[in-house]
């Protein structure tokens, strides 16, 4: 026992040290397959267990082949093979260089067979050679593997390594794993310290695990107790992140229509436009984004950063354009501004499917972007979508100062109010007019930069936001622009906290029911504009 | 009698209820009576087709009813549509009993290929066409009558108004597209074999489906006409051009408009039903926020207001979109879209509305 040990420890320790040097060479296995080549079981085992121990890098390999019966030898020379089967045939491959053989007739080769027994010995020396890999995450794997493992020479390794180990995931595996083999001990002590330590993880197995010590009928009445009151403390923190992270989903998409609507809260909100085309200048932004990654294909990563400004000034300069060329011929007549702005959506539409083909263009991610942020093994928040929130509220504020703090804002607002006398003062409307689109256009086009990180980036994109976008700046109360932010992240949260009960679909079209309903019951929104800028 | 007296004073009218009489006429006994290989023969596939466009022509009616006097911008009247065309679709369906691919005497394909036991308490009655008619009326009326109460007892209006509709249609096509609604799901229902015993296949039953739209839009017409030039009609348009001095003269607005909405959205729902069994399927696309948004373009390429003239843009528009569909289909949209806004700013009262500066002109020229 405590010689092996030794020797585990010492594979451990060479494992940990990357040198080629000291690893193990392929001569040194000759010995173990001499022995796995013998015909008793006991001769096996002991040759698995050399092989267990050698430190080789192919030993994992060598291990998982003998388990999945894929471990032959050729019978005139003895040379170990795996092997693949090829109809009748065998298909050999060299153990050590991986060297094809050739073809082999199944009575020229001889395979290595094994028992039950040998066949749990296999996966404990596979498991422990997993567990001296440098890789935290192969360790972290193989922990896992022996949960619901009672081995007691393997509990003992899994001890030793706790006592080295450098990486908090695995500390954790290998305690819930020693956790789980207390929960069947004899001593009543032990197993309440054992469900003590469980009560603070959240895995589902742990549930399970204690669940069955609840059930089970020799449980002493104090430790099915303390293991029912583990269960309820577990299964409300699960409950507690599983709100946690609705909430976070909710936020994630109303941010995504926030943004989608922001722009829209300047063209129909301030300026009383009612673009149409406002799901198209995203569009737009989304395109310019994957045109960007092409043009900058060794950059990923800083395309999106070159890719916001690019995408808000040429959603822009379309919107400038709209607006000088169409729109203002139709001030005054919103119906009509509807009807035109139709039209240029559809123009957009079949523009951008001439130029990129109708087929969905792929945006790649850049690599700060991907992946998640991992809080525990419940609650994980994408990087993306992180970033988007995030990004989502910087657009607000800037575009809130803008307004605010402003000469162009200030004008903005004079002109909204009351056009005639803001004329009069000398502000150009006309001048205003464009650049107010212009700066709203632009906004969506950033917006599409975002979205093309979470959808696909095609010419129905627009279509697909351009409702929702109308809702959110109605719910939020028109020329609003906090409204828009609160009615964008509140929608998006009680959909998503309608999901798990509705489903997706139904979960929406409640949505727009209740924000159907909410107009009779609140025509100006949310947030109404109060004062003389209400009345027109 | 009646009739005399609506066209009385319209010369547009006349024209079109005329021209829809011997066009019909034409198409009828060309197809019957003149050889296949005459140049002048309708061939059943183009009879079917302008009997779509006719379907069409009488949406196209429905929606200047509400936008051109009343000034209801509705961009959800393609929900009324084909829900007319849904209740349709079910009697359809129901005809098919055990033809079905499955063969299943009472369930409709795909409830036996999403394993439903029995036929859902909505579906029932649907295989009396009685029934089924009755519910092309009342499914979109009464959706319309709910709608419209809420909406304009509530003052809601404009642009906002125009916002909900849209809601509204967007959210029956998303639940439409839900198998569980029990209405095909996004294949929605097809495969229709024959209508009152007669097979939907055959040529008579589609000349007769013909004839049936023709007379659909003439009645529509007239019943329109009947509304507009009555004393609600007057009232509608003052509603259109002021409508807060309506309600201090003491109308009560929200109902005229509520009665003007309804009947409406009936018609726009016959106009379904008839839609259905000629083109041979009905699918949740139907409600698709664009479609609703065509149909007011027909209406402006034609000219509202004028009720002809919504018919005259279904015709021409749905034309055009046909032929360029099928010649070059890239340009369709960039049409479309050039027409919408080209209409807009050059031509804001349509066709028609061109028409008659051009014969006022004329008229002054003559005087001179």
């Amino acid at each position: 026992m405590i010689p092996r040990l030794f020797v585990l420890l010492a594979v451990l320790l060479w494992a940990a040290v990357p040198a080629p040097a000291l690893a193990a060479s392929d001569a040194d296995l000759g010995p173990a397959f001499d022995l796995l080549m013998k015909r008793s079981f006991d001769d096996k085992a002991r040759g698995i267990e050399a092989l267990g121990q050698s430190g080789h890098p192919r030993a994992p390999e060598v291990l998982q082949a003998i388990l999945d019966g894929r471990l032959y030898y050729i019978k005139k020379t003895r040379q170990p093979v795996f092997t693949q089967k090829q109809d009748s045939k065998l298909l050999a491959r060299d153990v050590f260089s991986g060297e094809e053989l050739g073809l082999f007739k199944k009575r020229k080769l001889k395979k290595i067979s094994i028992n039950n027994r040998l066949r749990q010995q296999l996966k404990i020396a596979l498991a422990r050679v997993q567990l001296s890999d440098p890789d935290p995450a192969q360790r972290l794997q193989a922990v896992r593997g022996f949960i619901g493992s009672d081995d007691p020479a393997l509990l003992d390794s899994l001890r030793a390594q706790k006592a080295h180990e450098d990486s908090a995931e695995v500390i954790a595996a290998i305690d819930q794993v020693l956790a789980f083999a207390d929960l069947d001990s004899k001593d009543e002590a032990l197993r309440l310290a054992a469900i003590e330590r469980l009560k603070t993880q959240l895995d589902p197995v742990v549930i399970n695990r204690l669940k069955r010590i609840v059930k089970s009928d020799d449980t002493p009445l104090k430790v099915r107790l303390a293991a029912e009151k583990a269960i309820e403390r577990i299964e409300s923190r699960i409950a507690f992140y599983g709100y946690l992270e609705t909430l976070f989903f909710g936020l994630s998409l109303g941010s995504i229509l926030a943004l989608a609507a922001i722009g829209l809260a300047i063209t129909f909100g301030v300026m009383g436009v009612i673009n149409m085309a406002h799901g198209e200048l995203i569009m737009i932004g989304a395109y310019t984004t994957y045109v960007v990654q092409q043009l900058m294909p060794g950059a990923i990563g800083a395309s999106i950063l070159v890719a916001i400004p690019a995408a808000f000034v040429v959603s822009g300069l379309v919107g400038i354009a709209i607006e000088r060329g169409i729109i203002r011929f139709l001030y005054g007549r919103p119906l009509e501004t509807l009807l035109a702005t139709f039209g240029i959506s559809l123009f957009l539409q079949q523009t951008v499917r001439s130029v990129f083909s109708p087929l969905n263009r792929s945006v790649e991610t850049p690599q700060w972007m991907a992946g998640s942020l991992e809080i525990n093994s419940l609650l994980s928040i994408t990087y993306n979508r992180l970033y988007i929130f995030f990004f989502c509220l910087i657009v607000f504020v800037l575009l809130y100062l803008v307004m605010k703090k402003t000469s162009l804002g200030l004008y903005v607002r004079a002109v909204a109010q009351n056009r005639n006398m803001a004329r009069a003062m000398g502000i150009r409307s006309d001048w205003v007019d464009a650049m107010t689109f212009g700066l709203g256009s632009g906004i969506a086009g950033v917006a599409g930069v975002a979205l093309s990180q979470v959808t696909n980036v095609g010419p129905n994109l627009g279509q697909a936001y351009i409702v929702d976008s109308f809702m959110v700046v109605v719910f939020g109360g028109v020329g609003n622009l906090w409204g828009t932010l609160i009615s964008g992240l509140s929608l998006g949260v009680v959909g998503k906290f309608l999901e798990p009960v509705s489903g997706a679909v139904l979960a929406k079209i409640l949505v727009l029911v209740f924000i159907i309903l909410f107009i009779q019951k609140r025509p100006r929104g949310l947030f109404p504009q109060k004062g003389r800028a209400a009345e027109s | 009698m009646i009739i005399a007296r609506l066209l009385k004073n319209d010369r547009g009218g006349r024209i079109f209820l005329g021209l829809l009489l011997l066009g019909s006429l034409f198409v009828l006994l060309s197809n019957r009576l003149l050889p296949e290989d005459s140049l002048l023969h309708v061939p059943t596939y183009t009879v079917t087709l302008l009997g779509k466009y006719l379907t069409y022509a009488l949406l196209a009616i429905s929606v200047d009813l509400v936008w051109g006097y009343l000034g209801i911008l509705s961009l959800g009247h393609g929900a009324f549509f084909a829900l007319g065309g849904y209740a349709m679709g079910m009697y359809l369906m129901r005809q098919i009993g055990d033809r079905g691919v499955y063969g299943d005497p009472l369930l409709p394909d795909f409830m036996v290929f999403l394993n439903w036991k029995e036929l859902p308490w909505f579906w029932l009655g649907f295989d009396h066409f009685g029934f089924a008619l009755l519910m092309v009326l009342l499914v979109p009326g009464l959706l319309a009558f709910l709608f419209g109460y809420l909406a304009f007892k509530s003052r809601v209006t404009g642009v906002y108004l125009s916002i909900i509709t849209q809601a509204m249609t967007y959210a029956l096509m998303l639940a439409f597209f839900r198998n569980e609604m029990g209405f095909g799901g996004n294949n929605g229902l097809t495969d229709f074999k024959d209508i009152l015993g007669y097979s939907l296949q055959q040529d008579g039953t589609r000349l007769a489906l013909f004839v049936a739209s023709a007379l659909a839009l003439a009645l529509g017409y007239l019943v329109s006409r009947y509304i507009v030039t009555s004393k609600l009609g007057r009232v509608a348009v003052a509603i259109r051009d002021s409508e807060d001095r309506v309600r201090f003269m003491g109308y009560r607005v929200d109902r005229f408009k509520l009665w003007i909405f309804t009947v409406s959205a009936v018609m726009a729902g016959i106009a379904g039903a008839l839609y259905v069994p000629q083109v041979g399927i009905i699918n949740p696309s139907e409600f698709s926020p664009i479609n609703s948004i065509e149909i007011v373009v027909w209406v402006a390429v034609g000219g509202r207001a004028t009720l002809f003239g919504a018919v005259l843009g279904a015709l021409l528009v749905n034309y055009a979109k046909t032929y360029f569909t099928g010649a070059f289909p890239e340009i369709w949209l960039f049409a479309l879209g050039a027409l919408f806004i080209l209409v807009t700013l050059f031509a804001p009262r349509g066709i028609v509305g061109f028409l008659e500066r051009r014969k006022a002109r004329d008229e002054r020229e003559e005087s001179a």
